[in-house]
């Protein structure tokens, strides 16, 4: 048998392990993208029904002996008077034949704590309403809410049920009335945190993470920009720039949950900074971005190219005026480029943050980079820990306001990079 | 908060002393304009920059050192009864004394003597306050006024502003060394106090592993051990099954972007895995924790096996996804870098696609293969959140994948979220683990940098 046949005898064998390879190869990448498109419908599907949140109307009469028997309207008075009674006293007269007080307080529970702040809000934006009768839409207990969005089961047994028959009929009766209705959830888009999942908004991490990326942009951008300029236009070739350069790179690559360490014991212990505020969290935030936006500003100034420095060096500018005026003019885009790249990344930390107390519970929405604030994914992770139903589609909706904006960051970035990119 | 009112100020302050460098130096040049080193706003930049670096400088020793001063005076002045209190107990009644000078004087049912030194915090904080607006200000004065002096036409104004400039980019570029000795620091020195409590031996060998420290010395299960090998094992189980997805995946695709795919199935598809790597971890914790557990806990009902709900496999194999793009993006750029020559050498000894990757780009490209590799794997010890939120806590040493197993990261995070005191082992065990998932990930950074480079010098 000669070379040739032998090799023709071959090829059969060999093509198919070609074609086996290739469709490996295309495996992966399928594997890769059904894993995204998986994780993106597991979200997706859990979250998007968050954005609806279940409201009965209640007819409350807003009756001047319980909120300001005076008639003084003194806004002390108005904002402590007890509103959460006459949203009681018009749930037993929406269902006149409860009685007991399990059964009560179950009719209570019907709609959420919420209700009272509510109307406190109505009176104190309108005193004249007290007096008046008013059908309002008051937010739903959680439960209910399951129920609606049909987490809950009917077809199960009562004693496996978190609601049982007599309130489901109470909700079958509601929704005959059209008492009941899905609405827009516009306080999961402006409420700080709650443990009442119905009162539970993201208002307070975004400000938080506002606040926190705030700091993080003010310190890093500049200072990142100086490094780079300083390690690629100054800096001597010696032992001491290979230091720094050697150490920017083992930087990028620490475990950011050592970052969260480093900010615990020298920023909270050592120089006594608040705990849980985001000036903190900005602090730890820099140092973390910080590697990331001196590699992309050093490639930005290496692809300046050099007859631009030579032209300004021969028309007399010193270096200082060359790299000011004429070379990071040229490099700036691909230097913002990679510091929103970098202050995406900061968005989506979190572990360093759990370290330096920002997984507190926190209400209030912060006023300014000192106050306690916790930041979206921490959000996130405080609400999965949470064991109420109703917070899983919350913290599905979350990681869907958080993704929207990491990916309304990087369309810019990408956008950055096409409009001002430079072949030179 | 007027310290912002005090920046305000300052700013003015520099205004100021930017413009009367620059009409100095036009007053000094008189006729002969030309006669002038530097351009005039080089001289108002100079006395500009002498007037705010003191002033700053100044103003951030003052502030950092402000409250450690009063709290120091005002504790030397209490009576000796209070003084000799133990430093626990001190701590206390500073805080006391500082919550009641924040809620503004002494409170109704204060000892006399706090309540003098209520009094004497507040004194001493707005003289401090008082003292230190002065002292910032004539020192900006002072400064601007030392450097208006020195104006003449002869002087380099423009040499030295840029070389106070450099200077300060010099510092920008010093910040990632502190950054290192900083987190060397505060992780050896907090190690160092928790190898005092509980021997490094004992914490690198120990099969035993539970920080539980006890309030009281008699209770029950009080000893605390500390013994960190089911911890490691822990993690080398989950970045084990994580590299296991993350290796054949990453690589393959690498291979299939880099040599079969039309430029148009790469110019979607790379951004599409991209998209993998700008997840937040978070979000694939929650992924694991909520979709993939009970999902390999449901398929190991049915096929008779127990899965825990918190198994190493669910964390691992979400893991593994996330590293998928760093992988394919690494081993990408490595075999990019390998010659076409040796593609075309292969290719007209007449061997076909596959076996081209296989016996030529391969082994041509193993070194940087592996150095990636390696950063993946250091990035998967570091990753916390998704094992923060789908591994377990109990510390089982198991090989099992379907087990639940706890790792480093997530026993630093649960030492350390919530209250912490800093004398118990308890809280310092953290920062030991810390030292050493550093050391550890600083160890196969530095290798696998060395290989990539290595590497990468010899093709160039």
């Amino acid at each position: 048998m000669d070379t040739a046949e032998k090799v023709r005898a071959g090829l059969g064998k060999r093509y198919a392990a070609e074609r086996r390879f290739r469709l490996f190869g295309m495996g992966a990448i399928v594997v890769a993208l059904c894993f995204l498109v998986f994780l993106f419908a597991s979200i997706i599907g859990n979250g998007y029904t968050a954005f609806q949140q279940t409201f009965i109307k209640i007819t409350v009469h807003l009756e001047s002996e319980v909120i300001d028997p005076r008639g003084q309207r003194d806004l002390h008075k108005l904002r402590t008077a007890d509103y959460g009674a006459l949203v009681k006293k018009s749930l037993r007269a929406q269902f006149p034949e409860v009685s007991g007080r399990r059964d009560k307080r179950k009719l209570y529970g019907m709609v959420s704590n919420g209700a009272a702040f509510d109307l406190q809000a109505m009176v104190m934006r309108d005193p004249d309403l007290i007096g008046k009768v008013l059908d309002v839409w008051v937010a739903a207990d959680d439960d209910i809410d399951m129920l609606m969005k049909g987490h809950i089961d009917r077809g199960r047994p009562e004693a496996e049920r978190r609601l049982k028959d007599l309130e489901v009929g109470w909700i079958d009766r509601l929704i005959a009335d059209q008492r009941l209705e899905m609405r827009f959830n516009s306080a999961f888009f402006t409420a700080g945190d709650s443990r009442e999942p119905e009162l539970a908004g993201i208002w307070g991490a975004a400000v938080g993470s506002f606040y926190t990326l705030l700091v993080t942009l003010l310190l890093s951008f500049p200072i990142g920009v100086g490094a780079a300029v300083y390690l690629e236009e100054f800096a001597p070739r010696n032992r001491w720039t290979d230091i720094i350069e050697v150490n920017i790179n083992n930087l990028a690559a620490v475990p950011s949950i050592v970052f969260g360490l480093l900010g615990l014991a020298v920023f909270i212990n050592f120089f006594s900074l608040p705990r849980s505020a985001p000036v903190v969290g900005g602090l730890v935030l820099t140092l973390m971005t910080l590697p990331t936006i001196i590699i992309a500003s050093r490639a930005a100034l290496k692809s300046v190219p050099p007859s631009i420095r030579d032209a300004a060096l021969g028309m007399g500018a010193s270096k200082m005026q060359m790299v000011a005026h004429h070379v990071l003019p040229l490099a700036l885009p691909g230097m913002l480029t990679g510091t929103i790249i970098g202050m995406a990344q900061a968005l989506g930390e979190s572990a360093p943050l759990l370290m330096i107390g920002m997984v507190a519970f926190i209400v209030d929405i912060p006023g300014g980079p000192f106050d306690p604030a916790t930041v979206l994914p921490v959000q996130v992770y405080l609400w999965a820990d949470s064991p109420e139903r109703a917070f899983v589609e919350r913290t599905s909706a979350a990681i869907m306001v958080l993704l929207g904006f990491l990916a309304l960051m990087n369309t810019l970035a990408v956008f950055l990079r096409k409009k001002f990119e430079r072949r030179w | 908060m007027t310290t912002p009112m005090l920046a305000l100020v300052l700013l003015m302050l520099i205004v100021a002393a930017f413009e009367a460098g620059r009409r100095r130096a036009f007053h000094v040049a008189g006729n002969e304009f030309r006669s002038l080193h530097s351009r005039p706003r080089y001289y108002g930049s100079y006395t500009a920059l002498w007037c705010i670096i003191p002033a700053l400088l100044l103003l951030v020793l003052w502030l950092s050192l402000k409250e450690w001063v009063i709290t120091s005076l005002v504790i030397a002045e209490l009576p000796a009864a209070l003084r000799s209190q133990s430093p626990g107990q001190l701590d206390l009644l500073v805080n006391d004394i500082r919550n009641q000078v924040a809620t503004g004087g002494a409170a109704a049912d204060a000892l006399p003597a706090v309540a003098i030194a209520v009094d004497r915090y507040r004194d001493l904080q707005w003289l401090s306050y008082t003292a230190m607006w002065v002292a910032v200000l004539s020192a900006g004065i002072v400064g601007a006024g030392l450097a208006w002096r020195r104006i003449a036409p002869q002087f380099w104004a423009r040499n030295r502003v840029e070389g106070i400039y450099k200077g300060l980019l010099l510092v920008c570029s010093t910040i990632a060394i502190f950054t290192t000795v900083g987190i060397v620091l505060s992780v050896l020195f907090e190690s160092i106090r928790f190898f005092n409590a509980v021997p490094v031996l004992d914490f690198l060998t120990g099969l035993e592993w539970s920080p539980q420290t006890a309030i009281r010395s008699d209770q029950v299960g009080s000893s605390g051990s500390f013994g960190a090998v089911p911890l490691f094992a822990g993690t080398l189980l989950v970045s084990f099954v994580a590299m296991m997805v993350a290796a054949p995946v990453g690589l393959m695709s690498a291979i299939y972007l880099s040599e079969y795919a039309s430029s148009r199935v790469r110019a979607t598809a790379k951004p599409m895995l991209e998209i993998l790597a700008g997840i937040p971890t978070v979000v694939y914790g929650y992924f694991a924790a909520l979709t993939v557990a009970p999902m390999l806990r449901d398929t190991g009902a049915v096929l008779g096996l127990s899965v825990s709900s918190e198994s190493a496999l669910a964390a691992g194999l979400v893991m593994g996804i996330m590293i998928i793009p760093f992988v394919s993006s690494l081993s990408d750029d490595v075999i990019n870098a390998v010659p076409q020559a040796m593609r075309d050498g292969s290719y007209a000894l007449g061997a076909t696609q596959s076996e081209t990757v296989r016996r030529v780009i391969l082994p041509a490209a193993l070194p940087g293969i592996v150095g990636g590799l390696l950063l993946a794997i250091s990035r998967a010890i570091g990753e916390t959140m998704i094992v923060v939120m789908a591994a377990g806590l109990s510390a089982n040493l198991t090989a099992n994948p379907l087990e639940s197993v706890t790792t480093v990261t997530v026993q630093i995070v649960t030492l350390l979220v919530g209250d912490q005191e800093f004398d118990s082992p308890k809280t310092l065990a953290a920062f030991a683990l810390g030292l050493v998932l550093f050391l550890v990930t600083l160890l196969l950074n530095v290798i696998a940098l060395h290989v990539v480079r290595r590497y990468r010098e010899q093709y160039e």
